[in-house]
């Protein structure tokens, strides 16, 4: 039977652990991992658990009904053009979570029209969070990530396929064999890949991966399973320390090189990566920061067998995993006239794509990680997630605005929350840290690895980051939500000094140059923007 | 002088058959000023919120209470991080996940066999107590067993929980009575616990108490006081709230006798009603122990520092701005987020315990009672508006079906 657990819901109470043992384990404290496909034999165990959860985050067997928050909404559909809720096309691009997502949603809010969802990959849709967690330590196999009974939301599935182009005006979309697929209405959810290697023939040396799809989920246990001498992990984001602790769960030698301070710092900055930092060389891990990987080495089979640093050392491992951070999938929307780039495609906060003139369109709209969209919290700045909360939140309110008129259309304002399990520890997130010039730790001890660290930004709340105190969250959750005054006030009922805030050591954000906007005309009927693209 | 205040008829034990017309009357103001300066909190999300704030403390000094120099260690309920989580993680290791993941699902044959012989204990009869003869005797011994608590001393430590759970009600009555018979108790309670983490120590068996003074886990192993604080905080839960549960569960299945039916014949049914229950007609109603470190915006409403909030958790759990239909009994309602065990780093210790022994108590009883009645309804209640549950629950029956496995 399938299971699956809302992570960003999840405070770590353990009450699924209690009740359904060989299903759901804590790994330490709060981190909690369990197996998506669970034996039908546990079925009144997964039933227990599930019923049990005090958050209600976990969705047994039918994902698509689950999510409640919006159950009274959906009891008043959406006022939008009746016709087309009867008899409309919709065309989904990307079947994943937030494309899968969203098809449930449509069809919840009574949409009978034709829907069809175009899939890249040859699989059903399927959950990626346990590919870097469960899956690579053999403790779940991969096909067991299946997302609960998508395929059964009434909806054309187009497979293995991938669209390779899209025609606003004559509304269509061109997939890699040749076909076309006509639409009313769009919604572009191709989300994202990881990033390769710049190297291309290091890249095919085998024994160097990317971590992002199930084939090379599957393909890296293998790997892993087979015991190499040690893992090369390039990047310390959050997937390459999943994968580095995964690789200490299994006792496998692992070194970790990372360009900046410290590890997870272009998400949560240098104070907390510092604390990232020692939790990983705690766990064995040798950890090599401000180093690059200048070269990928193998033998005369084109087998990986050393990396050369940028600090003249050599590393020698027999597998290298590439956690550079991902791609956005835009490549096929280029010539689309929408305005899509390495930022991901942009959107206005209903989720609705702007042109390259920055014009907002009616009838596309985007949601998940290749969607870039203005927080209005975070002073109307456009952000791209690659958070699974948000790929299923903004799914949510893009399927509802694509059934709705101007007048109940709904924003994404929901605030970014997400959560990693590594080395034991559960850390999660609200808000956006990087938006942040000042961090302070407000509850619990940095030394034992369980606090809570709040962002600020000029006086104001802005973020709040967990090591296995997830049950605080909310709290600063409403503080972010409140523009409460940061630093917030020093009571808590575990301090007994003042709470000092320090610079949160933010990175520079590195522009992306490929593309280039460039404005022709005079005449404001004739004024617009193109894209240049490559460096110049 | 003024009527009495709306909280006040709760407390009043007059009210105790059926206090949710009044929780209804309190959630117009969610969060309410008391005369004497106490906050009753009893909206749904403001309760949410209380819990998962870190400047309310559940450290409240209890009217009568001795004070810190001359007082016994309080027990991990009644303390703050970090010493809140370190007892808890103590005492968790020996009880559930992460260190001990399959000790209470270990438990269900168990359970079932106690339930099994406390309802043939009375086949033959055809009037029962649900309280006595199965809801009480159940719950106690099994945290007797679990704690390692000779279960023949039981009608020492019965006394005991009950003055502790007596001096729990809010109200004034009887209080300075109350009271000195909780402290005697407690010592009392104290001195024998200490007595038998003493002697595990030395021969240490597979029990919770000597995993408590044996451990050798990051956090060390707790001092005697501690073990006895936090064994007498176990011992009493196990007593005084389970038995609340399977009695509640009774007596709502005997008022909507088509679940009752559905029980005997859908095994599964037992899930989803048992943390209806939760929601419904809980164990628990009131929490009186917290108090505003500093001043807290909640709504419009500040709740000034030092001002004692009592948070109405059975109250929140029927707020039909968060439940619909709340006074509506549906244990096939879904998602079904209630209070029931609290929440935030106090939720019940003991949470997956209670709900495997209603769930297998309340299906056992659908199954073997043949044509069970109410004798009187309501019930006489036990006097406690805090921990609430009938005194006693008079079935007649007619006779006992023998399973067949």
């Amino acid at each position: 039977m399938r299971v699956i657990v809302d992570l960003t819901r999840c405070q770590g109470y353990g009450q699924c652990a209690f009740l359904a043992p060989e299903v759901f384990a804590m790994r330490g404290e709060e981190a909690l991992v369990y197996d998506p496909d669970a034996d039908d034999a546990q079925r009144e165990h997964v039933l227990r658990a599930a019923a049990a959860c005090p958050v209600q985050a976990i969705h047994v067997e039918w994902m698509a009904i689950q999510r409640k928050g919006m159950r009274t909404a959906a009891a008043r559909p959406p006022l939008g053009d009746d016709a087309f809720r009867k008899t409309g096309r919709i065309v989904i691009v990307g079947a994943s979570l937030a494309g899968g997502r969203a098809a449930g949603v449509l069809r919840r809010e009574g949409f009978t029209g034709t829907l069809t969802v175009i899939g890249g990959e040859p699989y059903e849709p399927y959950d990626r969070p346990p590919l870097s967690k469960q899956v690579l330590a053999g403790r779940v196999p991969a096909d067991h990530t299946l997302l609960p009974h998508l395929s059964e939301i009434e909806a054309e599935w187009l497979s293995g396929a991938p669209a390779t182009g899209l025609d606003v005006v004559a509304k269509r979309v061109t997939l890699a064999d040749g076909r076309e697929v006509p639409f009313d209405r769009l919604l572009i959810a191709t989300g994202a890949r990881a990033r390769p290697w710049p190297n291309e023939a290091e890249a095919t040396l085998d024994g160097v991966f990317a971590l992002r799809t199930m084939d090379e989920a599957i393909r890296l246990r293998e790997c892993l399973a087979a015991r190499p001498r040690r893992v090369l992990v390039i990047g310390a984001g959050f997937t390459g320390s999943e994968v580095a602790s995964v690789c200490r769960e299994l006792d496998v030698p692992v070194t970790v090189v990372e360009r900046g301070p410290a590890p997870l710092v272009g998400a949560l900055g240098g104070v907390i990566g510092a604390v990232a930092a020692d939790l990983q060389r705690a766990h064995g891990v040798d950890l090599r920061c401000e180093v690059t990987v200048e070269a990928l080495e193998g033998d005369a089979d084109g087998r990986f067998r050393s990396a050369r640093l940028s600090d003249g050392t050599t590393v020698e491992a027999d597998v290298a995993i590439v956690a550079l951070g991902a791609i956005r999938n835009v490549e096929w929307l280029e010539d689309s006239g929408l305005a899509a780039g390495v930022w991901g495609v942009a959107c206005d906060a209903g989720c609705r794509a702007f042109d390259i003139n920055g014009l907002v369109t009616d009838d596309v709209f985007v949601a998940g990680d290749v969607a870039r969209f203005p927080h209005p919290v975070y002073g109307y700045q456009f952000m791209a997630l690659e958070h699974w909360g948000n790929a299923v939140a903004q799914a949510e309110i893009a399927a509802h605005n694509m059934l709705s008129d101007q007048m109940h259309r709904w924003p994404h304002l929901s605030l970014p929350i997400f959560w990693s399990n590594q080395f034991g520890t559960n850390i999660k997130s609200v808000g956006v840290p990087t938006f942040a010039d000042e961090v302070a730790i407000v509850h619990g001890s940095v030394a034992e690895r369980r606090f809570v660290a709040v962002y600020g930004n000029r006086g104001r709340v802005t973020a709040a980051v967990t090591f296995d105190q997830a049950m605080w969250l909310e709290h600063y959750q409403h503080l972010i939500e409140q523009a409460a005054p940061f630093p917030p006030a020093s009571h808590a009922a575990d301090r007994r000094e003042p709470v000092i805030p320090v610079p949160a050591e933010m990175p520079d954000r590195i522009e992306a140059t490929q593309v280039t906007v460039v404005v022709t005309g005079h005449d404001p009927a004739e004024r617009r923007a193109s894209l240049v693209r490559g460096d110049r | 002088m003024a009527p009495p205040s709306v909280f006040q008829r709760i407390l009043d034990y007059s009210h105790r058959a059926d206090p949710y017309p009044l929780y209804a009357e309190l959630r117009k103001t969610p969060v309410r000023r008391e005369e004497d300066g106490t906050y009753v909190v009893s909206g749904y999300e403001e309760i949410v919120s209380l819990l998962h704030d870190p400047r309310v403390s559940v450290g409240r000094p209890q009217p009568g209470e001795p004070r810190d120099a001359e007082k016994e260690p309080p027990s991990f309920l009644r303390l703050d991080p970090p010493e809140h989580d370190r007892l808890r993680r103590v005492a968790m290791r020996h009880f559930g996940p992460p260190h001990s993941p399959h000790q209470v699902d270990g438990l269900r044959p168990e359970l079932f066999g106690i339930v099994k012989d406390l309802i043939d204990g009375v086949a033959g009869r055809t009037r029962i107590d649900i309280v006595d003869d199965v809801a009480y005797p159940f719950p106690v011994t099994v945290i007797c067993r679990i704690l390692g608590v000779p279960r023949e001393d039981e009608a020492r430590f019965h006394d005991w929980a009950d003055a502790v759970i007596e001096s729990l009600d809010p109200s004034e009555e009887g209080r300075p009575e109350r009271l000195r018979r909780r402290e005697n108790a407690v010592v009392e309670l104290h001195r024998y616990l200490g007595g038998i983490a003493a002697e595990r120590r030395r021969n240490p068996g597979d029990d919770l108490i000597s995993g408590l003074v044996t451990d050798e886990g990051p956090d060390g192993a707790m001092s005697p006081t501690e073990v006895a604080a936090n064994g007498a905080l176990l011992l009493i839960a196990g007593h005084e709230t389970t038995v609340n549960l399977i009695t509640n569960g009774m007596l709502t299945l005997l008022r909507h006798p088509e679940l009752l039916d559905r029980l005997r014949h859908e095994p599964d049914l037992a899930i989803g009603l048992v943390e209806e229950l939760l929601r419904y007609e809980p164990p628990v109603h009131l929490r009186s122990t917290r108090i505003a470190l500093e001043d807290i915006m909640i709504g419009d409403i500040t709740i000034p520092e030092g001002a004692p909030i009592v948070l109405a958790l059975a109250a929140g759990s029927r707020d039909p701005k968060r439940v619909p239909d709340p006074d509506r009994f549906d244990p096939d309602r879904r998602p079904n987020q209630h209070l029931g065990f609290g929440g935030g780093i106090h939720y019940c210790f003991g949470a997956p315990l209670a709900r495997l022994e209603a769930q297998i108590a309340l299906t056992e009883l659908a199954r073997r009672l043949r044509n069970p009645r109410l004798v009187t309804d309501p019930p006489p209640y036990r006097p406690s508006p805090e921990l609430r549950g009938p005194r006693h629950l008079l079935l007649d029956i007619d006779g006992v079906i023998q399973p067949a496995r």
